[in-house]
């Protein structure tokens, strides 16, 4: 479990994060969304450590983090997991070497468990095969995926996604949205999805937080959400002519 | 660099000197990076150097028209000019062109690209992961290229004043041997040391802190050229100062 509590973040004069708080538990994908600059990444980088907040704290399972140092967050990144929204892979890396690349720097496994290792996740993923192939050489949704591939190798207990759906055609989308799925589930992780993909909502979002000029506007899951009556919230689940037409059919 | 960004610079090197997570995979990082540097600029440092040792020879030889100055001279001034000045500065200027502008843009891509950012989520060191390796290839790999500057261009010097007929080739090897100092080379190795440190670094840290898109790394990538440059000549004068 993820909790955050009254998180600040300001940018010179512009404050982003005007303090935000909730809880996200294991085992259920938990989603943050929100228009475009209402400090959905901003928030996921300050939850990463990647931003420091100026106020509040993040817990994993009790473990403060936002007041630790380099060395005293290793351990508790060792436990995350990331797929980033242009995927980050390592250019110069083949498949296999990305999703390798963790255990090779965290792990004394040998070269056969780490290799076992990597196909099965490739496999979880529907990558099989595609070992020794370059980022530059897969489409989007080969990248996403090798991105949650890497994400999952060392296990982690805590999986991020930052706008997972961003730039894939619709089935691809929902490939993606089902496999985080899954492997929240199957393994039990706090999952956090940063999105403002409408089919994302829908799909798979057990508990949503939706946030609206650096603020909490609203809580709840997808089921509630096209129920609720607060118009900033409406305004975005309902901004296309099909959600609209669609409103009373959820 | 002004002084935020020297203290930026100087944080980030704090940063690069961590204690490695795994030693295995920063020596196969320092190995490549040897490769790339030290082999890699093998073949430019080379004619460079021996053009630039025989244009010296002709040089000097037109300037030194004189029936009271023994041509001998010649090759001493070609030699003593290649080891304290020529080899060291102009091999550290081609190759901060040459490798700053690629560890600059490497590093810089990996930035905008969040590569670096999913370095640091799996709790791995980006800035010792990334540029401990190339620093230390820098101030290993530069020295031994400047020694072999040295040589090609005392060795151009004796190529392009024998072809021309400016100077004997015994006038030339009875100079290059006569009065030989060999606290030069230490002169030349400490600069080539320096130097190697700032190609690395500089661009290194020209391009991790890269904010925006195509267009920034590409100026990254120019600056870290233009800095380093400034920077070798800098220290070029403050290490000539310090040590003859």
């Amino acid at each position: 479990m993820i909790e955050i509590k009254d998180i600040h973040k300001s940018f010179g004069e512009n404050e982003v994060l005007k303090g935000i708080s909730g809880k996200f538990e294991a085992g259920v994908t938990n989603l943050i969304i929100g228009g475009s600059g209402s400090g959905k990444t901003t928030l996921l980088k300050c939850m990463i450590g990647l931003h420091q907040p100026e106020q509040g704290s993040v817990e994993y399972d009790g473990r403060e983090f936002t007041q630790l140092n380099f060395e005293q967050r290793i351990e508790i990144r060792k436990e995350i997991g990331m797929l980033f929204q242009g995927s980050a892979l390592f250019d110069s890396m083949t498949v296999e070497e990305n999703v390798m690349f963790p255990l090779n720097m965290f792990t004394e496994q040998s070269n056969s468990e780490k290799l076992d290792r990597v196909n099965f996740c490739l496999d979880r993923v529907n990558l099989e095969g595609k070992n020794k192939l370059f980022p530059a050489e897969l489409s989007g949704g080969m990248k996403k995926r090798v991105g949650i591939a890497r994400a999952i190798a060392m296990n982690p207990k805590y999986l991020f996604c930052d706008e997972p759906n961003s730039g894939l055609d619709p089935k691809t989308s929902i490939v993606i949205d089902e496999l985080i799925k899954e492997l929240t589930e199957e393994y039990n992780t706090t999952t956090i999805v940063v999105t403002h993909d409408m089919n994302s909502v829908m799909g798979i979002g057990d508990y949503i937080i939706f946030l609206h000029e650096g603020k909490k506007f609203w809580e709840g899951s997808n089921k509630e959400i096209a129920k609720t009556d607060i118009e900033e919230l409406n305004d975005f689940v309902f901004a296309s002519r099909f959600m609209k037409a669609a409103k009373g059919k959820f | 660099m002004n002084f935020t960004n020297f203290g930026k610079y100087i944080l980030l090197l704090k940063a690069v000197f961590r204690r490695p997570e795994k030693t295995k995979i920063y020596i196969k990082a320092i190995f490549q990076q040897m490769d790339f540097i030290g082999v890699g600029s093998l073949g430019l440092i080379s004619i460079i150097s021996t053009f630039i040792g025989a244009v010296m020879t002709l040089q000097i030889a037109f300037q030194l028209v004189s029936d009271f100055i023994p041509k001998t001279i010649i090759g001493s001034v070609n030699r003593d000019s290649s080891i304290l000045e020529l080899s060291p500065t102009i091999s550290a200027i081609v190759l901060a062109g040459k490798i700053g502008s690629a560890i600059s843009s490497e590093i810089g891509t990996m930035r905008v690209t969040e590569q670096i950012d999913a370095l640091e989520i799996m709790g791995i060191n980006a800035p010792g992961y990334l540029i401990l390796p190339k620093i230390i290839a820098g101030i290993t790999m530069v020295p031994v290229l400047v020694i072999i500057s040295m040589v090609l261009s005392i060795g151009g010097g004796y190529l392009g004043g024998t072809l021309s007929g400016a100077i004997s080739a015994a006038e030339y090897i009875q100079g290059i041997t006569t009065d030989f100092n060999p606290y030069t080379i230490n002169v030349a190795l400490t600069k080539a040391f320096v130097f190697g440190f700032i190609i690395t670094s500089v661009p290194a840290y020209e391009g991790f802190y890269v904010k925006g898109g195509a267009l920034e790394v590409a100026q990254a990538s120019t600056r870290a050229v233009v800095v380093s440059c400034i920077s070798i000549l800098a220290c070029d004068y403050i290490v000539t100062q310090l040590l003859l």
